[in-house]
């Protein structure tokens, strides 16, 4: 069936599920029933042990009011790698990425159907709270929002509220060091991060967002502000980033996912507007051989 | 017909010189631009003259009479009588606004934009808040006038600068809800975002991050309320500012607040109805009137710019 030679450009990645699993989302454009959560492991779900796993999404809706953005997501986000979520515009990639870290609560008609949960808990669960949730799950977004401060206070902030105790030039020193900034402003840590250029801007922002030591981080389309320097500077950062880190990124750059990427999941939608998802896959395959003709025709540029 | 290419090129370029080159004048066009300088210039000759007459009848008696004209009392004699009551009483006036409206003023604009859902009941409440704003000051001096003159007379010692005070910081309330609202809502929710995002509770974000920033725009409009307040006159006079001579000494503050009083422009109201001869002390009340308000709004249009911050 498949016409394209399969051939890979390059040998293999390192991907340590082996480089051919992969599940179709079983996707009916039907109102699908609950689906088991048992049962969600065949929804798009790759086969991870169970301690690789930090997300397990379960048949996750996102709604806004009424409208549905995001129907019967089913999938599994595994530990130290880089997860990119690709897809046409307002597909709900956003919209999805912004419920891993309960961002949209800030929204007040948003709210879920399904469950994710984090590390085997349910993050919607009762009791538990957002703030915590943020702490241990950070967020880098689209555009770089350092606040008007500092950049010594942009780093503070998040381990300031969270009690941090130790010593604070320590910690902003070693997150900018992360964030591989710390070369370019180690002289003027007291100046306002607003006056650097983009690229340092959002190089600052995942500074903030490590320094609060989290688990995950989660890039909303990180580099589309900047420029292609910018943006390689960033995507290498992912590499080295995910050693400590769990990334999950919505990118609608598909060499953006190609390139930096270790798993993609790709969303379309549907009729009714509402994103789901078509397949997810090790990046290589996905984008070698898309097991999915929605795939195919998405990252050839035929469609999206 | 024989022309060289270089002389149609010449004969080409003459062509589109003249279909870009203008025409005729749009005389509409002119006449619509003239008829709009027009209305500029008469609206800028009514404030013009207005304040030239103002000045040139104030600052001679102010420059005559000087600090003599600014401490001194009410009195029944025009070369005796100033605005020093007056003064104390307006800016006691403006202590009250700033005590009472502002912190009732931006915790409501806090609330309603940062805290409260978006709700049919909040939509309402912001539409009242629009509307409060503009209802006429009179409406608020007979609110003044049954609340704090009548009902909370023990309170208040009846028609007193503690009535007053109370009505004006209720006044102006609304303005300055409006006012703080506009300026938090300028903040981006980006930033809001970002301090969420790295574990900020709600008060953490509102601390921290959004009050900060919206602060210039928050202080350019309390002091820009302060200055309505300052100005207003209808309200006052139905709270009992006093518009004859009376005897204050401003030394008790409990003695004070339920004391008569009187303000700037109660005193400008109050003159203007007397006998042609306090037509200068008018003319002089009504100079120091308006440079305290330019002061005032000059200081606001300052913090503004300096504090102004571009997202």
């Amino acid at each position: 069936m498949k016409t394209r030679d399969p051939k890979p450009a390059e040998p293999e990645r390192d991907v340590r599920e082996g480089p051919t699993i992969r599940v179709m989302a079983t996707q009916t454009l039907d109102e699908s029933e609950q689906i088991e959560p048992a049962a969600a492991g065949e929804h798009g779900s790759l086969d991870f042990a169970a301690d690789e796993v930090v997300f397990d999404l379960q048949s996750l809706s996102c709604f806004y009011g009424s409208f549905r953005a995001v129907r019967d997501i089913s999938l599994r986000v595994p530990k130290n790698q880089v997860t990119a979520i690709i897809g046409p515009s307002g597909c709900g990639k956003s919209t999805l990425l912004r419920s891993f870290n309960r961002m949209n609560d800030l929204v007040d008609s948003a709210r879920i159907e399904g469950r994710i949960l984090y590390h085997g808990v349910d993050l919607y669960a009762d009791g538990v709270d957002p703030v915590e949730v943020r702490r241990r799950i950070g967020m880098v977004f689209q555009k770089p929002n350092p606040f008007p401060k500092s950049i010594y206070d942009n780093v503070a902030f998040g381990p300031r509220v969270a009690g941090y105790k130790g010593n604070m030039d320590e910690l902003v020193e070693r997150s900018l060091k992360r964030a591989a900034i710390w070369d370019e402003v180690h002289d003027k840590l007291r100046e306002p991060g607003t006056a650097l250029s983009g690229g340092q801007q959002q190089r600052l922002c995942i500074a903030r967002a490590i320094a609060v030591e989290p688990d995950v981080i989660l890039m909303d389309e990180p580099c589309s502000a900047l420029d292609p320097i910018a943006t390689l500077k960033i995507e290498e950062l992912m590499r080295e980033l995910k050693q400590n880190y769990t990334i999950v990124i919505v990118t609608h750059n598909m060499q953006q996912a190609a390139r930096a990427s270790d798993f993609t999941a790709f969303l379309t939608m549907g009729e009714d507007r509402a994103g789901y998802l078509v397949e997810m896959a090790p990046t290589q395959d996905l984008f070698t051989r898309p097991a999915h003709r929605l795939t195919e025709d998405y990252i050839t540029g035929r469609f999206g | 017909m024989a022309s060289t290419p270089r002389a149609q090129a010449m004969t080409g370029a003459e062509a589109v010189r003249r279909s870009i080159e203008g025409g005729r004048t749009d005389w509409r066009s002119v006449a619509f631009q003239g008829f709009l300088v027009l209305l500029l210039v008469l609206t800028l000759a009514v404030l013009a003259w207005l304040l030239v007459v103002v000045f040139v009848n104030g600052v001679p008696v102010l420059a005559e009479r000087g600090a003599d004209f600014l401490f001194s009392p009410l009195a029944s004699r025009p070369a005796e009588a100033g605005v020093g009551q007056a003064i104390v009483g307006s800016l006691y006036l403006m202590l009250f606004v700033a005590l009472i409206s502002f912190p009732l003023g931006i915790g409501a604009a806090v609330y309603l934009e940062e805290y409260a859902h978006d709700s049919r009941f909040t939509r309402l409440i912001n539409t009242i808040v629009r509307n409060l704003a503009g209802v006429p000051s009179i409406v608020y001096g007979l609110l003044g006038l049954a609340i704090f003159v009548v009902a909370l007379a023990d309170f208040t010692g009846g028609r007193s600068l503690l009535s007053g005070g109370l009505t004006m910081a209720i006044l102006v309330l609304p303005i300055v809800i409006i006012t703080s609202a506009e300026a938090l809502r300028a903040v981006p929710g980006a930033i809001r975002e970002a301090a969420f995002g790295v574990g900020a509770t709600r008060w953490e974000v509102v601390r921290s991050h959004v009050l900060p920033y919206a602060a210039p725009g928050i202080f350019t409009g309390t002091i820009l309320s302060m200055a309505r307040a300052f100005g207003e006159t209808a309200p006052l006079i139905l709270v009992g500012a006093v518009v004859g001579g009376f005897n204050v000494e401003y030394d008790n503050i409990l003695g004070t607040l339920q004391g008569r009083y009187t303000a700037l422009p109660t005193t400008v109201y109050d003159w203007a109805r007397k006998p042609p001869s306090f037509s200068g002390n008018v003319y002089a009340a009504i100079v120091v009137l308006i440079v305290v308000l330019l002061l005032v709004n000059a200081l606001a249009i300052y913090l503004r710019n300096r504090f102004e911050r571009r997202w």
